[in-house]
C-alpha cells in the first residue's frame, strides 16, 4: 500500500473521522489563521518580563555579581541572583527517585557549563529586562574544562553496568571469525531547535501557581513544580494548548522555569520568561554527543557470529545522562555472540537530553554503517546481507516479537526504489558531475507502553467533549482522539470537541517515547465506551426515552443518531433523547491502569516514568521498525551531497490516523537528513562554548534540501503493542536514516564517512 | 533600556545631514541593522529611516550598463528582465543569497554594508575581543572556530570573511558604487582589513549609497555565479565564484574574462591572475583548471577553513566551463 500526502484530496469526507481515516488536523485552521493561542501568548494582567543572564565561562566558580547598575536601570523590578533568590527544595528526577534533602537554586555559583543561568532581571517590559540583563556584571575564577569527548582530560567515563548486554562470547568468536571488521563512529551534539523556544509565564495566587509554559508533560512539569516550592501536587496547575515542537526538549521543568515561578513568587506578579535562541542551544541539553566502536565478525557468506560493540556519550559534570548506544546493536541482527558496554563521559556541557528517538537513533548509526561496510568487506549486496542476518525473535530478550514487518519493508521499499538496478560497485553510478549514490540503512524503536486516563462527555446538543491533560505538539493528539471518541459514540469527528493541555484534567504520562497515540487512543475509547453504555442504558431504561417500551436490549448510535439495530422503531438524535430524559450531559471517565490501582499507583504512573511497561514484558518484544532507501548525488568537485531520492516503508502497526503518521515520518526523515548532513554544535575548544547558536548557523533542512519522500505503510495491527495494534509513530523514522544516507554517500564516492555530518570539506 | 530615536528622511540630503551625526545609522530594510542591534553589536542613538525616499529605487538597463537604486530590493532586482539577460551573473548573485523573505526586505544599498558572518564578531558578551568591533581588543577567532573564515585578504588583526554575494559579482565586472555625486570602484568601496578592520567601506560619515552602476559588457551577458555550500538554499557560500566571458569570433578563443571569489575572502575578491593566465587563451578544460588555481595564490588558512583552498578553484573552473559549454 503506497500512502502518499496528496493534497486537495476527498480524504476528510465521511470515512476519514473514524479510526484509521485521514481526518486532516482538526487543530490546522486555528494554528495557520494565528488564533491557536500558545502558552506564552496569554495576556496576563500586571505582567512582569524576565530576562536571564548566562555564564560564559564553561568551569569555575561565581566571584561577584555586581548589581548596581541593572539595579538602576529603568523599570527593573529586581535582580535575582543565588544570593537573593528564594530557596527552592530538589525535586525528583523523572523516575520518581526521591530528592536529596538538601536545597536547590537554579541560578549558579558554581559553573560547570558555558551559558548556566546565574542571573535574572526582572522588569516592567521586556526590552527593559533584556537591556538591564546586559548590565549585569559577573566575575568569575575559571578553572580548565573538559571541553568534549575528545579532551584528553575527558578519560575513559564511567561504565554504566545497566547498559551491558552481552551473550556467547563475543571477542572469542570474533577473533576466530574469517572476516572482521572495526570501526568507530562519532555524532556530534546536535539540537532540538523547536520552532517555539523555551519559556513560561509562571502567577501565584496564594499558594496556588498556574504555569503557562509549552509542555511534553504536564503531570510530569507540574510535580516538579510542586516539589521545588513544597507544594501539594493539586496546587499547581500547567496549561499548555499548544506546543511549537518540542522533540524531547520540553518534557522536564527545567531551571529556567524555577527562576521565573520564584521571580513571580517574591514579586508577587506573574512574570514571563522566554529563552533567546542562543539559550535554547545552552539552557538545556541537545542530544548527547557519542562515539562508538562496532566490530563484527563474520563467514565469508556474510553471516555474523560476533558483534563486539562499546560506546560512549557526554554527559554534564553533575547531571547524568545515557544514550543509550546498544539499543538498535542488540536486536536488529541475529547473532550467536553479543556484547556491548557503555560508558559516560563528563564534561563541561549542559547536561544533554531526549532528542527524537534518544538511543536508538545513534545507535542505528553504528550498527547499520557497520553492517554495510561488512557487506562491501564480503562482496554482498547490502540489502541481502541485512536479509541473510534477519533476527527471527529478538536476540537479546529471546523472545518473539510482537510484529516485525521489516522483511516487508525491504521488500516493499526496495522494489518501488529499483534496488535490484544498483551496481554494487563504488562510484560506478554518475550523472556528469554528479557521483550518484544509493545506500539503505534500518531503524527501529520500542513501544513504550504507560497509562493515561480521560472523560468522555457527551452534551446535551449530541456533541461530545474529551479532556485529557495530555498535549498535542504537532503530532496530532486533538485529531485522533476526536476520530477515536467520534466511531466509539458513533457521532462525526466534527461533533467532537478535543480539550488537551491543562493539569487539571483527567491525567497522562509523558509524551514521548512515541507511546502517546496507544495510551490515549486506548483510555478515550475505554472513557467513549462507558458514556456510550449510559447512553444505550439511559435510552433503554429511563421511562421518558421513546424507546422504553420497546423493551430492547441494545440500541445503536450512528452518525449522531441513535436507533434500534435492525433500524425499525424510532430513530431520534442523542440531543432529542438527552432532552426527553432530561439529562444535560453524560459523563464518563476510562483510564487504562490496571483494576486494582491505587491513588499512589496513578500519581506515579502519571507523574514519572518508573511504572512504564517495559516493551519486551510477558512473552513480546515490541517494536516499530522501518527501511530505508536513500538516493543521494555528490559533486565530486564540491563534495556536497544533495538527497535527491527517499523511498521508506515502516511498519508502526495499525495507523489511527495514516496521513498524520505519514507526516510524522516524513518530519523525521527530514531530520534525520539534517542530521547526516548539517547539524552540529560547533564547538570552541578554547572556552567550551557552541558558537553556531542560532538558526542561521546551526543548520537545519531547507525545503530546497528535501526531494519527494515516499513513505510505505508495511504494518499490521498489533494487539500486543496496543488497545487499537498501533505501534509508535513519532520517533522511528529518523532511526536508520543518517547510516542510510552515508551509505549512499560511500556507494557514491568509495569514501565512509563515520563523523557526522557528512560536510563537504570531508569528501574533497 | 537603550532609547533610540527614529527619524523618517524625507530627502536624501536630510538623511545624509542626519546620518553624519555621531551614533547616527542609516536604516533601509533593517535585515543587517535590527539583526546587529539584537545581538548587542549595532547600539545607534538614531535610525534614519531612507525607505520612503522617492527614486532611489530604479533600476534601469541598457546598452551601456544597469543603474540600480540603492532602495531597490535583493529581489525585485534579482527578477529584473534587463538585469537577468545583460547581467545574468547579478540576479543569480541575489537570488542565491539569504532567504525569499529576506530578498524581499533587504536593498541593494543595505547589502553592500552587511557585516561579516564571524560568530566572534556577532556576540560580544562572550566573546569581548574582537578588532573590528573594538579596534585594538583582539581576535578571538584566530586559534578558535574558523571553519568560515577567509584564506584570503586576512591580516594579524582579523581574518572574518565578506559573506555577501551581489558584491562579488559587481567587483567582476567593474561596477561602481555612487554615494551621491562621488563614484568609485566597488573593488575600493571595500577595504581590506589590515590594521584596520572596523572599517569595513570607504565611506564617509554623512554619506549615503545613492546607486550601483554596471558596465555592460559581452562578458557580463555571458556570465554565471556559481555558489556552493553545505545547505541547498539560505546559507552564506563556502565558495563562490563570480565569472563573465567573451569569446573571439572563433568561439573557442578567451578575448575578455572576468573572475571574482566569495566566500574565501576578506572583500569581494578579484583573481584577475586567473583572467590574466586564461584571456587568448582556447578554452580547454586542463588549462582552465590549471589557471583556476591562481586564484587562490597567497592564500593562508586557519586549520578549519583549509578546504576552501582546495574548493575555490574547483568553483571557478567549473563555472568558466559551464559558460563555455553553452558557446
Ligand atoms: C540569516 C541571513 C542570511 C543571509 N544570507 C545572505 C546571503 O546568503 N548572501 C548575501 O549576500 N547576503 C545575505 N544576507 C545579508 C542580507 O543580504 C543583508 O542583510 C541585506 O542585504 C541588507 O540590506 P538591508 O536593506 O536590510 O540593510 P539594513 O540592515 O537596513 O542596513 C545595513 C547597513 O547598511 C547601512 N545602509 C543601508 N542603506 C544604506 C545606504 N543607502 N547607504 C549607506 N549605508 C546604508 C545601514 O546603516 C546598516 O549599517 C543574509 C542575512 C541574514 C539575516
Ligand atoms: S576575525 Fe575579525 S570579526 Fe572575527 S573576531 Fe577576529 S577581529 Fe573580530
Amino acid at each position: 500500500m503506497t500512502v502518499h500526502t496528496r493534497h486537495g484530496d476527498a480524504s476528510d469526507g465521511a470515512l476519514a473521522q473514524a479510526v484509521g481515516g485521514r481526518l486532516s488536523r482538526v487543530d490546522g485552521p486555528a494554528k495557520i489563521t494565528g488564533a491557536a493561542k500558545y502558552a506564552v501568548e496569554q495576556q496576563l494582567e500586571g505582567l512582569a518580563y524576565a530576562a536571564l543572564v548566562e555564564s560564559t565561562i564553561a568551569s569555575g566558580k561565581v566571584r561577584v555579581i555586581d548589581t548596581t547598575q541593572a539595579e538602576a536601570a529603568p523599570g527593573v523590578l529586581q535582580v535575582l541572583t543565588p544570593d537573593t533568590i528564594i530557596s527552592l527544595r530538589s525535586a525528583s528526577d523523572w523516575f520518581g527517585t526521591p530528592p536529596p534533602d538538601k536545597p536547590y537554586c537554579p541560578l549558579a555559583r558554581d559553573i560547570t557549563f558555558s551559558g548556566q543561568h546565574v542571573a535574572a532581571v526582572v522588569a516592567e517590559t521586556f526590552e527593559q529586562a533584556v537591556a538591564a540583563a546586559a548590565l549585569v556584571k559577573v566575575s568569575y575564577d575559571e578553572t580548565p574544562s573538559i571541553v568534549d569527548l575528545s579532551d584528553a582530560k575527558a578519560g575513559d567515563g564511567i561504565p554504566v553496568d545497566a547498559m551491558t548486554k552481552e551473550w556467547g562470547d563475543a571477542p572469542a568468536a570474533f577473533a576466530s571469525a574469517p572476516v572482521r571488521i572495526c570501526a568507530a563512529y562519532n555524532t556530534p551534539r546536535e539540537y532540538q531547535a523547536p520552532m517555539e523556544p523555551h519559556g513560561l509565564i509562571a502567577r501565584w495566587e496564594g499558594d496556588h501557581l498556574t504555569v503557562w509554559e509549552p509542555s511534553q508533560w504536564l503531570d510530569g512539569m507540574a510535580r516538579t513544580y510542586a516539589e521545588w516550592f513544597g507544594l501539594p501536587f493539586e496546587n499547581v496547575r500547567l496549561v499548555s494548548p499548544y506546543i511549537g515542537g518540542g522533540f524531547g526538549s520540553k518534557a522536564l521543568a527545567l531551571s529556567h522555569g524555577a527562576i521565573a515561578a520564584s521571580a513571580a513568587k517574591m514579586l508577587g506578579r506573574p512574570v514571563k520568561l522566554v529563552m533567546t535562541r542562543p539559550q535554547t542551544f545552552t539552557g538545556y541539553g541537545g542530544r548527547a554527543a557519542t562515539r562508538q566502536t562496532v566490530t563484527i565478525g563474520a563467514g565469508h557468506d556474510g553471516v555474523i557470529q560476533s558483534i563486539v560493540h562499546r560506546g560512549v556519550n557526554e554527559t554534564s559534570i553533575d547531571g547524568m545522562w545515557v544514550e543509550p548506544l546498544g539499543s538498535v546493536t542488540s536486536i536488529m541482527y541475529a547473532t550467536p555472540n553479543f556484547s556491548s558496554k557503555q560508558n559516560v563521559v563528563r564534561v563541561n556541557s549542559v547536561v544533554p537530553g531526549a532528542m527524537r528517538a534518544p538511543g536508538e537513533n545513534p545507535s542505528a548509526f553504528g550498527i547499520e554503517s557497520a553492517i554495510d561496510e561488512l557487506a562491501y568487506q564480503v562482496g554482498i549486496d547490502p540489502l541481502e546481507i541485512r536479509l541473510r542476518n534477519y533476527a527471527e525473535q529478538d536476540p537479546h530478550a529471546r523472545k518473539a516479537w510482537s510484529t516485525r514487518q521489516l522483511r516487508e519493508a525491504f521488500a516493499a521499499g526496495a522494489e518501488r526504489f529499483g534496488w535490484a538496478r544498483r551496481t554494487p560497485e563504488p562510484r560506478s553510478m554518475r550523472d556528469g558531475n554528479q557521483l550518484i549514490g544509493w545506500g539503505v540503512a534500518a531503524g527501529t524503536y520500542p513501544v513504550r507502553r504507560a497509562y493515561g486516563e480521560a472523560i468522555v462527555r457527551i452534551l446535551a446538543d449530541g456533541s461530545v467533549e474529551v479532556e485529557s491533560s495530555s498535549i498535542d505538539m504537532g503530532q496530532g493528539t486533538y485529531t485522533i482522539l476526536a476520530q477515536t471518541a467520534a466511531e466509539t459514540v458513533g457521532v462525526p469527528a466534527d461533533d467532537v470537541v478535543v480539550k488537551l493541555g491543562d493539569s487539571r484534567f483527567p491525567r497522562a504520562g509523558v509524551t514521548g517515547g512515541s507511546r502517546l497515540a496507544g495510551v490515549m487512543t486506548g483510555a478515550v475509547h475505554k472513557a467513549a465506551t462507558s458514556a456510550l453504555d449510559q447512553l444505550i442504558g439511559l435510552a433503554i431504561s429511563d421511562p421518558r426515552s421513546p424507546f422504553h417500551t420497546l423493551q430492547a436490549n441494545t440500541l445503536v448510535v450512528s452518525n449522531g443518531r441513535i436507533g434500534s439495530p435492525r433500524g425499525d422503531g424510532p430513530e431520534v438524535s442523542i440531543a432529542e433523547l438527552l432532552k426527553s430524559v432530561g439529562r444535560d450531559h453524560i459523563e464518563a471517565t476510562g483510564d487504562t491502569m490496571p483494576a486494582n490501582s491505587t491513588a499512589e499507583d496513578r500519581y506515579k504512573n502519571y507523574t514519572t516514568i518508573a511504572m512504564a511497561l517495559p516493551h519486551t514484558e510477558g512473552n513480546y518484544s515490541r517494536h516499530s521498525w522501518c527501511a530505508h532507501f536513500i538516493e543521494v548525488r555528490v559533486d565530486e568537485d564540491f563534495g556536497t551531497v544533495r538527497v535527491s531520492r527517499v523511498v521508506s516503508a515502516l511498519d508502526s502497526g495499525r495507523l489511527y490516523n495514516p496521513k498524520l503518521a505519514e507526516s510524522q515520518w516524513k518530519g523525521g526523515i527530514i531530520m534525520g537528513i539534517g542530521q547526516a548532513l548539517l547539524e552540529e554544535g560547533v564547538m570552541d575548544r578554547r572556552h567550551g562554548r557552541i558558537v553556531n547558536d542560532n538558526l542561521a548557523d546551526y543548520l537545519v533542512p531547507t525545503n530546497a534540501d528535501i526531494p519527494d519522500i515516499e513513505v510505505i505503510s508495511v504494518g499490521i495491527p498489533d494487539l500486543h503493542s496496543s488497545a487499537l495494534g498501533g505501534k509508535g509513530v513519532g520517533e522511528l523514522a529518523i532511526v536508520g536514516v543518517a547510516p542510510a544516507i552515508a551509505n549512499a554517500v560511500f556507494h557514491a564516492t568509495g569514501k565512509r564517512v563515520r563523523d557526522l555530518p557528512i560536510t563537504l570539506e570531508k569528501l574533497i | 533600556m537603550r532609547d533610540f530615536s527614529y527619524l523618517r528622511a524625507t530627502s536624501a540630503d536630510a538623511a545624509r545631514q542626519a546620518a553624519a551625526l555621531p551614533g547616527a545609522m542609516l536604516l533601509a530594510g533593517g535585515t543587517t541593522l535590527i539583526d546587529l542591534a539584537k545581538c548587542g553589536v549595532a547600539a545607534p542613538d538614531t535610525l534614519v529611516d531612507i525607505t520612503h525616499l522617492k527614486g532611489l529605487d530604479k533600476i534601469e538597463v541598457n546598452e551601456r550598463g544597469a543603474t540600480i537604486g540603492a532602495l531597490a530590493r535583493m529581489s525585485h532586482v534579482a527578477d529584473h528582465a534587463g538585469i537577468k539577460s545583460r547581467f545574468p551573473a547579478v540576479s543569480e548573485a541575489l537570488w542565491q543569497a539569504a532567504s525569499a523573505q529576506l530578498r524581499n526586505m533587504a536593498t541593494i544599498g543595505g547589502n553592500l554594508m552587511q557585516r561579516t558572518r564571524c560568530p566572534y564578531f556577532r556576540d560580544p558578551s562572550n566573546f569581548p575581543a574582537c578588532n573590528k568591533r573594538e579596534p585594538g581588543s583582539g581576535c578571538s577567532a584566530i586559534g578558535g572556530v574558523t571553519r568560515g573564515h577567509a584564506v584570503l585578504g586576512a591580516s594579524d588583526a582579523c581574518i572574518a570573511m565578506y559573506p555577501g554575494d551581489l558584491a562579488v559579482a559587481l567587483v567582476a565586472f567593474d561596477a561602481t558604487v555612487h554615494l551621491g555625486e562621488r563614484k568609485l570602484l566597488v573593488d575600493d568601496f571595500f577595504l581590506r582589513p589590515g590594521a584596520t578592520p572596523d572599517r569595513e567601506h570607504a565611506i564617509e560619515p554623512g554619506e549615503m549609497i545613492t546607486a550601483v552602476e554596471i558596465p555592460g559588457s559581452a562578458a557580463a551577458r555571458r556570465s554565471t555565479y556559481l555558489k556552493i555550500r553545505d545547505r541547498q538554499s539560505y546559507e552564506f557560500a563556502a565558495a563562490s565564484a563570480a565569472v563573465g566571458i567573451e569569446f573571439e569570433a572563433d568561439g573557442r578563443t578567451i578575448r575578455d574574462l572576468r573572475v571574482a571569489l566569495g566566500g574565501v575572502a576578506t572583500k569581494p575578491w578579484r583573481a584577475r591572475a586567473v583572467e590574466d593566465a586564461l584571456k587568448g587563451k582556447v578554452l580547454e578544460p586542463d588549462a582552465v583548471r590549471a589557471a583556476s588555481r591562481l586564484a587562490v595564490e597567497g592564500a593562508v588558512d586557519h586549520g578549519a577553513n583549509h578546504y576552501k583552498i582546495e574548493l575555490a578553484p574547483r568553483v571557478v573552473a567549473r563555472a568558466i566551463l559551464k559558460l563555455g559549454e553553452t558557446v
